[in-house]
């Protein structure tokens, strides 16, 4: 019931719709990775997916936002079927991911970590390499969201009524022995480049 | 006034039934993208005049809320693909949760000096107060400009339509709702029939780059029919025959300018439809660009000439 209520107001209030210019919404095991500007990612994400794709598909929601208060981490692990990181971990800060992975299920990850402003994506961290190097059978989608930085920013107490859209793009190809920070600026880029299109 | 709604509903009905028909035959004879954007528009025509009828049924408050709804849609569809500012949000959002539902109470309240002021002034002043709190000039001004607009177009002026509701004038005590027919039945007919008259004869174009689709043969033919209907309608109104005729076309005209002015707006931000809501139709906006600019234009002078 909560799910339905907020896809109905997600409709209503931002639409959410999903743009699959690269890739079909096909049940393979994915990382969709996205450029991050506001809490709202997330939801728009998980509406954007056909709802049989939602049920193996786990957003990954920072512990320190999602996790405060028991409406909203009931909304995030319940509702939303996240899996909650700790920004602040000591070790393996990824282990939640790997196990979500291990069961053959899909992730939603923003790499940026933190939200932006600007309409091309931040430089990314680390742990999408460390993924797409431990797991090279996952395909990885890059997803950008238009608008989220309008509609609710940094701050805001209330998302105003901005259409905002998810295009996902063509699944990143792998290059053996790339170094990381190649990695990670080559599918930067590809996010980035579905701005410019969108 | 029932007798006469029923009447008009009935041969909206009609029309559409009949229109219905020709859509059915051409897209048996002569299949075409043309014949299947036609029927896609009359489908969305039965569903908007259904909506209409309710309303009228229903009555008043209803009306009032359907018009807000459009115009949440309208301005959602204008903003999403007008560049703001994240900074702007604040300004954004005061726009559509304070001044869309209190433009709409203003006119359920019949407080007709405060309707006619609350955006051009009350929200022309606060508006850009609250995007300065945040300290970012960049494209301020147009900025701000941008949200004014928005709002004046798709909240201000067509408000103006559900507040034909409220005016008072002598004889007609009751009867208001009929005043809103004449205005949506003589806009919309006049689009359709500009189109039709547009490609049937359309040789001139009035501003190619604007709207390749608007003709002069279409806006004259076109305009023209409108009017002869909007004249032929005179019973339904506090008018006599000459002076709904010249009030139709007073319509037209705005109408017409209205869709120029928003085609131009529309091609300014690099979009082709203003989003993809109706069926046939593109966006809400799309529909009521024309109702924007002959609203405020038919409210006025109905109020200036007939209402007390």
């Amino acid at each position: 019931v909560i799910g339905r209520t907020i896809i109905a107001a997600t409709r209503f209030l931002v639409g959410g719709h999903a743009r699959w210019q690269g890739c079909a919404p096909e049940p393979r095991q994915r990382i969709y990775f996205a450029s991050h500007s506001s809490h709202l990612d997330t939801v728009i994400l998980w509406a954007a997916l056909p709802p049989a794709l939602r049920a193996t598909t786990h957003p990954v929601a920072a512990l320190d936002y999602w996790g405060k208060g028991p409406v909203r981490r009931h909304i995030a692990t319940r509702v939303l079927n996240a899996v909650l990181v700790d920004r602040a971990a000591r070790h393996d800060p990824l282990a939640p991911l790997t196990a979500a992975l291990d069961k053959g299920h899909s992730l939603i990850l923003f790499p940026e970590g933190t939200r932006g402003n600007a309409t091309a994506p931040g430089p990314f961290k680390g742990g999408l390499h460390h993924l797409a190097r431990d797991y090279p059978q996952v395909e990885l989608v890059p997803v950008y969201l238009t608008n989220l930085a309008r509609a609710y920013p940094k701050g805001a107490i209330l998302p105003a009524p901005i259409v905002c859209t998810a295009s996902f793009g063509a699944p990143l190809k792998r290059i053996d022995d790339e170094a990381k920070p190649l990695f990670l600026e080559r599918a930067r880029r590809a996010v980035a480049a579905l701005g410019d299109t969108a | 006034m029932t007798d006469k709604m029923m009447i008009l509903i009935g041969g909206a009905f009609a029309l559409l039934g009949l229109a219905s028909l020709i859509g059915f035959a051409l897209s048996r004879s002569r299949p075409s993208e043309t014949v299947t954007n036609l029927n896609a528009r009359i489908k969305a025509w039965w569903m908007m005049v259904a909506v209409f009828a309710v309303a009228f049924v229903v009555g008043k408050q209803l009306t009032i809320a359907l018009f807000a709804l459009t115009s949440f849609y309208c301005l959602r569809e204008f903003l999403s693909i007008t560049p703001t500012r994240p900074e702007d949000h604040r300004a954004v959002a005061f726009a559509f949760y304070l001044f869309i539902p209190l433009q709409y109470w203003l006119i359920w309240d019949e407080w007709q000096t405060l309707f006619t002021i609350l955006i051009p002034v009350w929200a022309f002043l606060l508006l850009p107060v609250l995007a300065v709190l945040k300290g970012e000039t960049e494209d301020f001004m147009a900025r701000t400009a941008r949200i004014q607009w928005a709002l004046m177009l798709t909240v201000f002026c067509i408000s103006h339509a559900p507040a034909l509701l409220i005016l008072k004038i002598p004889g007609f005590t009751g009867q208001n709702f009929l005043l809103l027919f004449f205005l949506i039945t003589v806009v919309q007919l006049s689009d359709v029939l500009q189109y039709v008259f547009g490609k049937l004869f359309g040789r001139h174009q009035v501003a190619p780059r604007v709207s390749p689709a608007k003709t002069w043969e279409g806006l004259i033919g076109g305009g023209l029919s409108a009017a002869a209907v909007g004249a032929a309608l005179w019973w339904i109104t506090p008018f006599a025959p000459w002076q709904a005729a010249l009030m139709a076309l007073a319509i037209v005209l705005a109408g017409f300018f209205g869709g120029l002015v928003l085609s131009a707006v529309k091609r300014s931000l690099g979009a082709k439809d203003w989003g993809t809501m109706i069926e046939g139709h593109g966006g809400v906006l799309d529909r009521m660009d024309s109702v924007s600019f002959a609203a405020p234009v038919f409210f006025h002078l109905t109020n200036y000439f007939f209402a007390t």
